[in-house]
């Protein structure tokens, strides 16, 4: 009696989260799925008849091209956030006492909207923005630095915007580690940069792949860093969706595009996944 | 005496307290020495100064005449066996007996025998502490693949392999339930006599730190009380700390009399002029304990003594009325 009382009550407390997650990803992705299948309509929107043009369409070298560079500059972006992230998130599980304060100043930016944000490294980075004008004032340079609209602004954008994904997960793993094995280490002659390497990180492997994909997975779909810091430039899948739902009011092949971004993020993972599983 | 360790005039500070507080202390090469003490005493505070994971405040160590307090703990030549093993879970037990070998920066002997002999060398060195420590066949297996013995043993291993001038043991048994304990002492006891290495044993248990050491000491808020063989701090303690601590102490006013020294009759016996003492007593409780036999009395002045007998004597009942005598050799006088 009391055993189907409280399956019924989880399923009651269940339920809530588990329609609102039906009602707004499992529905939608159908929604796009039927989408990338139908035909473009004259304003927008789609029609009959069912096609499978728009995933032909993607097999041409030039969308390849996008998605290749998406993945790499998500890669690096991933790298970037792990190099600059590790030794941060480090710091704070060293820290004592003042964790909570550090682990909050990390989440401080999520407090402003990244959009403004993302104007404001313009602000800094662009010809007449305050880091050439700087340099220019004090005679190094005579040309401004041309940091702006190019490939690494938005690896820049996208490290800055996503290095909170990637300290949080290491952080919990290296806040949980043991200090006795560093003593442990330390006293079987190892040096601290060899107990970096051959305890610590190894023993870190979890949160290393919980951030690397906290951080690849958006940064593959993103639009909005490309589109602000990296021009007409660079051009990554996030965009070349957006476009097709605005300016070139071709629904299906956004749909399409997008159908295949959510097939690579998922793919990722669970390559992730079978990889640390062969490695534990 | 040819000290391999020496302390002198240690101390450790913390902000609250004197963990460790001026003391001194000569190890034998090849003994096992006991710290032995009740929590909070400094025993482990004064091993892990040892280590290098505490810097003195004041004092020096001295590792074979050479003082190494000033040197981080990866450049001394001593190893440590933690109370909660510390073993890497990432590493096989092969790995975690190899840690210390690979690329260690302390000029020990097995190091040194390595850059002669090269790799050969370390595997069959750590082939031969694997065999004797019992742990062949389980080379490919995880710390959480193991039994609590078993990780102790690799703990061991992972230090001895590296053959250090002191092996430095923090409560190593505690962690190992009591049926394993008794057990594991005895292989403890033969391991040290079998590979010569000093042994610096940190426990609060005074029947482990009894039966294994050579010589040991027993500390007290920081200081050191008295250091001694077991033998002699059991039998001529210094302090009633130390007497009370080392095992069960009557105390009749001043005078101590341990309780297998005192011994209780029905009738009082004959004057002798070896008997100290005969009092009258009344049991109030026994306890049966095998072989032996635990028999508490209650004294005329409301003191409690309690009497160690055999347990085929004659069983006493409580509200019996009996004698507690004691010969005047068997009295501890005069502690402080």
């Amino acid at each position: 009696m009391i055993h189907t009382n409280v399956t019924r009550l989880r399923t009651l407390f269940l339920a809530p989260a588990a329609l609102l997650m039906l009602a707004t990803l499992a529905i939608p992705v159908v929604i796009v799925a039927a989408y990338s299948f139908l035909s473009r309509g004259a304003y927008g929107g789609v029609e009959a008849p069912w096609t499978d043009q728009n995933y032909v369409r993607l097999l041409d070298p030039l969308y390849g091209g996008i998605f290749l560079r998406s993945a790499w500059i998500s890669l690096l972006a991933s790298v970037g956030c792990l190099i600059l992230g590790f030794p941060l998130a480090l710091f704070i599980a060293r820290s004592g006492q003042r964790k909570n304060l550090y682990l909050a100043l990390v989440i401080l930016p999520f407090w402003t909207s990244f959009l403004i944000r993302l104007y404001a490294w313009m602000f800094l980075l662009r010809d007449t923005g305050l880091i050439n004008t700087i340099l220019q004032s004090f005679g190094l340079i005579h040309a401004p630095l041309p940091m702006l609209y190019n490939q690494g602004a938005v690896i820049l954008g996208l490290v800055y915007g996503y290095l909170p994904f990637a300290v949080l997960p290491l952080y919990a793993t290296l806040e949980r580690q043991d200090p006795a094995l560093l003593d442990a280490a330390a006293d079987l002659g190892a040096s601290p940069l060899r107990a970096l390497f051959h305890v610590t990180i190894p023993l870190s492997a979890p949160g290393i792949w919980a951030a690397s994909i906290l951080v690849f997975v958006p940064c593959i779909g993103t639009y909005i860093v490309s589109d602000l810091l990296g021009g007409s430039k660079t051009v990554l899948i996030g965009n070349l969706v957006q476009n097709q739902f605005t300016a070139s009011r071709d629904w299906p092949f956004g749909a399409a595009a997008s159908m295949i971004l959510l097939a690579a993020a998922i793919a990722v993972i669970v390559l992730m996944r079978r990889s640390r599983q062969e490695l534990l | 005496m040819d000290a391999v360790l020496k302390l002198a005039d240690l101390s450790k500070d913390f902000a609250a307290h004197k963990a460790v507080d001026r003391i001194s202390l000569a190890i034998p090469r090849g003994s096992f020495f006991s710290l032995l003490g009740p929590s909070g005493c400094g025993k482990t505070t004064t091993l892990r100064l040892v280590a290098g994971f505490e810097t003195p405040t004041t004092g020096e160590i001295r590792l074979n005449g050479q003082r190494i307090d000033h040197l981080p703990p990866y450049r001394r030549n001593v190893n440590t066996v933690f109370q909660s093993y510390a073993l890497f879970p990432h590493l096989t037990v092969q790995g975690n007996v190899e840690f210390g070998l690979r690329g260690s920066s302390i000029h020990s002997g097995a190091k040194k025998g390595m850059a002669k002999n090269g790799a050969g060398f370390a595997a069959d060195r750590v082939r031969r502490v694997l065999d004797q420590l019992e742990l062949g066949g389980k080379e490919s297996r995880k710390p959480a693949q193991l039994s609590g013995g078993e990780r102790q043993r690799v703990a061991l291993a992972r230090a001895l392999v590296l053959a250090p001038e002191v092996l430095l043991l923090d409560e190593p048994l505690s962690a190992l339930d009591p049926q394993l304990r008794k057990q594991v002492r005895a292989e403890l006891r033969d391991l040290q006599k079998q590979t010569g290495v000093t042994f610096l044993f940190v426990t609060h248990d005074q029947e482990e730190a009894l039966s294994l050491s050579d010589s040991l000491a027993v500390m007290r808020a920081g200081r050191i009380e008295q250091t001694g063989a077991p033998a002699e701090l059991y039998r001529h303690p210094r302090t009633k700390f130390v007497a009370s601590f080392l095992g069960a102490m009557n105390w009749i006013g001043d005078v101590g009399v341990r309780p297998e020294a005192m011994r209780v009759v029905l009738t009082p016996p004959p004057s002798d002029a070896r008997i100290a003492a005969v009092i009258a007593a009344t049991v109030s409780d026994t306890a049966f304990l095998g072989p032996i036999a635990h028999v508490t009395a209650r004294l005329d002045d409301g003191s409690v003594a309690m009497v160690q007998v055999p347990s085929s004597d004659a069983p006493y009942r409580p509200g019996e009325s009996v004698y507690l005598c004691w010969n005047t050799a068997d009295e501890l006088r005069g502690l402080s």
